[in-house]
């Protein structure tokens, strides 16, 4: 059972993921879930029991990722990570995992504080945002999904805790999608930050809920079967053959259209506005593996030999640069 | 959907499987946990309180609440809770100072009841306290009823009757045995404030069939011939011995037969087993001594060979059933001839009142039973009371037992002047009681296998003589085992609308998928859109108001719901709560009592 705080949003998104990947069917063993230091990072330990895993050092896990993707890409990644793990000690190996399109699901369990070290501001926290004792934020706050889309990221949603209806096709299109989907996921922090005053409580979050795009996950050999309004449905294509129908809420919003989508989720930040949904998409980028063009076969299942071809080889390949 | 109103005490009674099963409201998990805490003579009282007669009903129960208990909705097999009550009896220590007893002074009143049976004697343990003074007149020279007369000694120990006749007997009932009432009209004319009627049924139904009266010694009447048995007038029978009948009197006639000589005993039923009256568990003791049930046999006549009973002939019946199991259509497809020594009819039993007489007010409906009011238990005639079996036909002890309560009430009304409709209200009271999953009182640690299964003295053996008891009830190790299968529903989960902030928590712990956070709807689409579909419509739907932050509700089915107090560890407001329920059911005592009338009163608000 989990050991966080009675309460907390990060169990919610924990019962997300289980969800999810009861209902992609994925088999525990083709499924690896890294994590850094936090709150956020102890979930992996209570989904999935029996799938690989790994918990890295503070705000290194992309790049533990990046190694095991390298080595076997045919797993499914599953990064969980926080606020401060991500956009604190973590934001240099973030930015770099977004611009290498590295595949995976990275979830930042986001609760504009740090809980583990009593609730001080985290760089998520709003201005104006109170502590618990009644100080105010004074420095801005780095929203993650501003960050993908600024750095030329393929896939950026924010969703909330309590809002599993949202939450889990948006882990499934993420768990699809070919290259790095960031879900930022407002969870709140029930000990230090859902208190009155507070950006990131539970009430604030409902008070100020604003989902602009839905996502429906829809399977590779499952027809679109749901009823949309015409011209309000997008559907989207996977490369595995899965689709995401895009059912817009907000009717000017465009989930494919990168600028469109920055402009937008800065106009609902000045209207204090938490937007959520599939910000943006965008499948054709090349993932890390193509883009280093990386065998079909990965490497975890290589025999020595041919991964390690002799002296002779390495000889004759310096050779060749002489 | 209307929110539920959790104010009204049968909300969470009927949560309660058990208590809510049983006609007289045993607190179940109540005694379990005194049994396992080690406290027997309470356990025993708590018991006593409710059903009146704890060492008898742990025996030979007809445990209503076994069926409903939610234990057999996890895993098949409810909790054995007849033979709980038993080792509370069994294990008991002296109980004499806290019975309840006749006050010195009394209150002039006179109670006459008709019959020493179970309804009977829990009329005056309820009333004698209040200073009543009761008669009980007694057509046999022992007390006891139907206890004594139809249910054998090797299921219920002749000194276990006593005992627990005589706590209450000993209070001070002027018991008057050998005196069958024989007329109404002169009881009435001795005065008495009221009467209570609690004769019974001892009437066994005949089988007018060719054959009957020819050779009447060799053909017996279930009831009669076991009361004949428990009397010593009759210590045996043939060798060859058919029952007629499969309800739970032909299982104490086939096992009867075999103690008294018979070598090869048939029950012969008319129906499939789905349709057999008996409990299963009585069913399974008569095949553990090797009696044979024979199913589709409708008798025809009985068949003489020289004026001497030779045997029975029988339709062979065949049913159709549709897929509920009913019976569509029937037919004969032969007969078939099964030669006996003896018959017994165990094919069921009526009140009957030939010493009522019919033009003093009493009224009889058309098949001869007495119009009762179901609440009050009076007849057509005011201050005529009747309970137990003279009541509404055969029901069964514990049934009985509440019938004395409600009649009781009753009675004191009547004779204080006081209209006897007017009854308290049940009462709750519900207190918190942290149950965490560290101080959980059940254990999920033990064989899912099987319910521990209660020891029977060999078949050998218990053939020895009639009154050798074959169950030998719980050793204590055992009963440890069995009283940690009790999930204790009668800690209830409470909802506390206000405090909820909707953080899932509850919903994502809860192991059996029981909570749902939704949109709210009628309860037939609700039923449909929870976290596990809630397809058990006899169980209820625990629904909030609308929630503080999105209006949507908080819906619990009561069906899946195991009371493991998570949904309360996990909620980081206390939302849910668990909270112990007591349930005041109101007996004569809190009706005369002011003070605790009041009390009732504000439980039942």
């Amino acid at each position: 059972m989990s050991t966080l705080c009675a309460g907390c949003g990060h169990d919610s998104v924990t019962g997300a993921l289980v969800q999810a990947a009861f209902e992609l069917d994925i088999p525990p063993h083709r499924m690896a879930k890294l994590s850094g230091i936090g709150c956020s990072s102890k979930t992996p330990a209570y989904f999935l029991r029996q799938s690989h895993g790994f918990n890295s050092v503070h705000g290194r896990m992309p790049s533990v990722a990046t190694g095991a993707n390298a080595a076997n890409g045919s797993l499914s990644y599953v990064g969980v990570s926080g606020d401060g793990d991500t956009l604190s000690i973590g934001m240099g190996q973030f930015t770099h995992a977004v611009r290498r399109n590295l595949n995976m699901l990275y979830i930042i369990e986001n609760n504009g504080v740090y809980g583990l070290t009593k609730g001080q501001f985290s760089a998520s926290a709003d201005l104006g945002s109170k502590a618990k004792k009644g100080d105010a934020n004074q420095q801005p706050p780095i929203d993650p999904c501003q960050v993908v889309l600024a750095l030329g990221g393929s896939f950026a949603a924010r969703s909330f805790s309590g809002d599993k209806q949202q939450l889990v096709p948006l882990i499934k299109a993420g768990l699809a999608h070919r290259g790095f989907a960031v879900i930022d996921v407002i969870s709140p922090c029930v000990t230090f930050n859902d208190h009155e005053g507070s950006t990131k409580s539970y009430k604030f979050t409902r008070d100020h809920y604003h989902p602009a795009i839905h996502a429906d996950y829809v399977p590779p050999s499952q027809e679109i079967l749901a009823e949309y309004d015409e011209g309000s449905a997008m559907p989207v294509e996977l490369h595995d053959g899965s689709k995401i129908v895009l059912r817009k809420i907000d009717e000017y919003y465009d989930p494919t259209d990168r600028s469109a989508a920055l402009t937008q989720i800065q106009q609902a930040q000045t209207d204090g506005e938490i937007i959520t949904g599939l910000l943006y998409i965008d499948e054709s980028k090349p993932e890390m593996q193509e883009i280093n063009r990386m065998p079909s076969v990965p490497l975890a299942t290589m025999s020595y030999e041919k991964l390690c071809p002799g002296n002779d080889k390495l000889q004759a390949l310096q050779d060749r640069f002489r | 959907m209307k929110p539920t109103d959790t104010s009204n005490p049968d909300y969470f009674h009927k949560v309660v499987d058990c208590q809510w099963a049983c006609p007289a409201h045993t607190d179940v998990p109540g005694y379990i946990r005194l049994i396992a805490q080690g406290r027997f003579t309470d356990a025993y009282m708590l018991n006593r309180k409710s059903n009146v007669f704890p060492s008898i009903l742990g025996r030979v129960c007809d445990r209503p609440c076994e069926p409903a208990c939610r234990r057999g909705r996890v895993e098949d097999k409810p909790v054995a809770i007849c033979r709980l009550k038993r080792v509370a009896a069994d294990n008991r220590g002296d109980v004499s100072e806290l019975l309840p007893t006749a006050p010195k002074v009394k209150n002039g009143k006179r109670v006459a009841c008709i019959g020493a049976g179970c309804a009977s004697l829990a009329v005056a343990n309820d009333l004698i306290p209040l200073g009543y003074e009761v008669v009980m007149y007694e057509a046999l020279d022992k007390p006891g009823g139907l206890m004594r007369t139809n249910i054998p000694s090797f299921r219920l120990p002749v000194d276990v009757l006593d005992e627990e006749i005589r706590m209450i007997v000993d209070m001070g009932v002027d018991l008057r045995l050998s005196s069958p009432i024989e007329s109404m009209t002169q009881l009435l004319s001795e005065g008495y404030d009221a009467v209570f009627v609690g004769s019974g049924a001892p009437k066994g139904k005949n089988l007018e069939i060719p054959g009957r009266y020819d050779d009447p010694d060799h053909v017996h009447i279930g009831i009669n011939w076991l009361e004949s048995v428990a009397f010593e007038h009759i210590d045996s029978i043939g060798e060859k011995v058919l029952i007629i009948g499969v309800g739970n009197t032909a299982m104490d006639c086939c096992r009867t037969s075999l103690r008294l000589g018979a070598k090869d005993v048939k029950v012969m039923a008319r129906k499939p087993r789905d349709f057999f009256k008996a409990s299963d568990w009585e069913l399974e003791d008569a095949e553990e001594e090797n009696v044979e049930i024979v199913i589709n046999r409708s008798p025809k006549a009985f068949v003489m060979e020289d004026g001497k009973l030779a045997g029975m002939l029988f339709d062979v019946m065949e049913y159709d059933l549709d897929e509920r199991g009913r019976i569509t259509d029937t037919r004969t497809t032969g007969e078939e001839f099964f030669p006996a020594t003896d018959v017994v009819l165990a094919i069921g039993q009526e009140n009957a009142f030939p010493w009522v007489e019919r033009d003093i007010g009493i009224e009889f409906d058309q098949w001869d039973v007495p119009v009762v009011d179901r609440k009050t238990h009076e007849g057509t005639r005011k201050g005529v009371f009747f309970g137990g079996d003279a009541a509404f036909g055969p029901e069964n002890i514990i049934w009985a037992v509440e019938h004395a309560h409600q009649a009781a009430i009753s009675i004191h009304k009547h004779c204080q002047g006081e209209d006897v409709a007017d009854r308290l209200p049940d009462g709750q009271n519900l207190a918190s009681a942290k149950m965490g999953i560290h101080e959980w009182s059940y254990s999920n640690d033990y064989d899912t296998s099987e319910r521990k299964i209660v020891p029977h003295v060999d078949l050998a053996t218990r053939f020895r003589e009639l009154n050798i008891e074959v169950e030998l009830g719980f050793s204590a190790e055992q009963a440890a085992e069995e009283v940690e299968r009790c999930l204790n529903c009668d800690i209830q989960t409470v909802f506390a609308t206000n405090l909820c902030i909707e953080c899932d928590a509850c919903v994502d712990i809860c192991p059996v998928n029981c909570l749902t956070i939704t949109a709210d709807g009628s309860e037939e689409d609700l039923r449909t859109r929870l976290s596990a579909p809630a397809e058990n419509i006899e169980q209820d739907l625990y629904v909030s108001p609308g929630l503080p932050q999105t209006g949507r509700v908080m819906v619990k089915d009561e069906d899946l719901c195991v009371h493991c107090g998570l949904c309360a560890e996990r909620c980081p407001t206390a939302a849910w709560d668990m909270q112990e329920f007591s349930l005041l059911h109101p007996h004569v005592g809190h009706e005369a009592e002011p003070d605790t009338a009041q009390v009732v009163r504000k439980w039942g608000t």
